[in-house]
């Protein structure tokens, strides 16, 4: 079956983001597919690259970047929502006149389309977040 | 699009303390371009957001609340709004926006968008649909 | 058809399970993930409310979550099941839709 994947709230300060994990992976292990994650509302801190949590804690970007990486998970951030926090790639960030990008690696910021796409084109829609 | 989806959007939450409810509208209105079968829920706090005399002036944020009356124009025409929310919130149907739409089935005529319905016919809205999206 | 329900707020600060219990079918799952997890146990305000609902819906808590927050199996209602992410995963595929009460 295929799922789709909404976590709507940032990391460290909701669970959101570990939930979906901890889902997203069981759910690829019992053989469903996840073919896409989008990130919405403040879920979209998720892709800083920035994040530098201490060492002994879980690192919630790497984590999604290392999952999507083995599993082709496509994960989407939401464009306007990212603008506001503050959240762009190389290309954004040149269009905006900005010195600095900061989306990590296995992240791509797209538009909201890609969220109701992946309703129409997955089995299932599971929404994380607070 | 060979397949059409039934889409509700959930709104469970007052506008303006949170950006759900204006980050909800804009999903709505980005969706609306999908040609999906689109229904828009607004339950417990969600009923604040379409009361009318919203002036943001004073906080420096963008009223958005007029936006629901163009929903009509991007082809979002059905608002369930619940009947016990509202009573439980002291409000009743005159106290919301008048949000309107053509129907293009019954000679552009003017009909209202929004539909006050009951708890158990809200529940039976959530139980007909293909994706539900929360906010 | 049939809908899974997610509740992740306690009930004693947020009306999401009460409107969830309010809203949900007969037939009908509920899950309580994360602080959604508090509304399972027993002696509490709520518990005769969603005990009322045991049977005609079924009730599911997920465990890590529970043992994350110390809640023993003991403290919980009768008739709610526990489950992990992958007991999580079977009920949304189990379910025609998902349906988070934030």
């Amino acid at each position: 079956m295929k799922f789709g994947v909404v976590i709507s709230e940032g990391p460290y300060t909701h669970q959101a983001a570990d939930t979906a994990y901890h889902f997203v992976r069981a759910a690829l292990a019992k053989g469903h597919e996840v073919p896409r994650v989008f990130f919405y509302h403040d879920g979209v801190n998720v892709s800083t690259r920035l994040s530098v949590p201490p060492q002994d804690e879980r690192h919630i970007q790497k984590n999604w970047t290392a999952l999507a990486k083995e599993h082709g998970i496509d994960l989407v951030v939401c464009i306007a929502a990212a603008q506001r926090r503050g959240l762009l790639d190389e290309n954004e960030a040149g269009r905006q006149g900005k010195d600095a990008d900061n989306i990590a690696e296995g992240f791509r910021i797209s538009g909201l389309g890609q969220l109701i796409e992946m309703g129409i084109q997955t089995d299932r829609l599971v929404t994380f977040g607070d | 699009m060979s397949e059409i989806k039934k889409f509700l959007y959930v709104n469970r939450k007052a506008p303006y303390g949170t950006i759900y409810a204006l980050e909800s509208l804009e999903v709505v209105l980005i969706g609306a371009a999908f040609d999906q079968d689109v229904s828009l829920a607004f339950l417990d706090d969600g009923v604040f957001q379409l009361t009318r005399g919203q002036d943001t002036g004073a906080l420096g944020v963008k009223n958005f609340s007029p936006t629901f009356r163009a929903l009509g124009d991007y082809d979002v025409t059905k608002l369930f709004v619940e009947r016990e929310s509202l009573d439980e919130r002291g409000l009743s149907e005159a106290d919301l926006q008048e949000i309107m739409y053509e129907d293009e089935d019954d000679g552009w005529a003017e009909k209202p968008s929004i539909r006050i319905v009951s708890r158990a016919e809200m529940a039976d809205l959530m139980a007909d649909q293909d994706v539900v999206l929360s906010f | 058809m049939s809908t899974l329900h997610t509740v992740n707020k306690s009930p004693f600060t947020n009306t999401g399970l009460q409107s969830c219990l309010d809203h949900c079918k007969d037939g009908d799952a509920v899950l309580m993930i994360e602080d959604g997890v508090y509304g399972a146990l027993a002696e509490t305000v709520m518990a005769e409310r969603v005990a009322g609902r045991i049977g005609a819906v079924s009730l599911y808590v997920l465990l890590p979550d529970a043992a994350a927050r110390g809640l023993a199996e003991k403290r919980m209602l009768n008739g709610i099941a526990g489950v992990d992410y992958e007991g999580f995963v079977d009920l949304v595929a189990d379910h025609d839709r998902t349906l988070a009460w934030l």
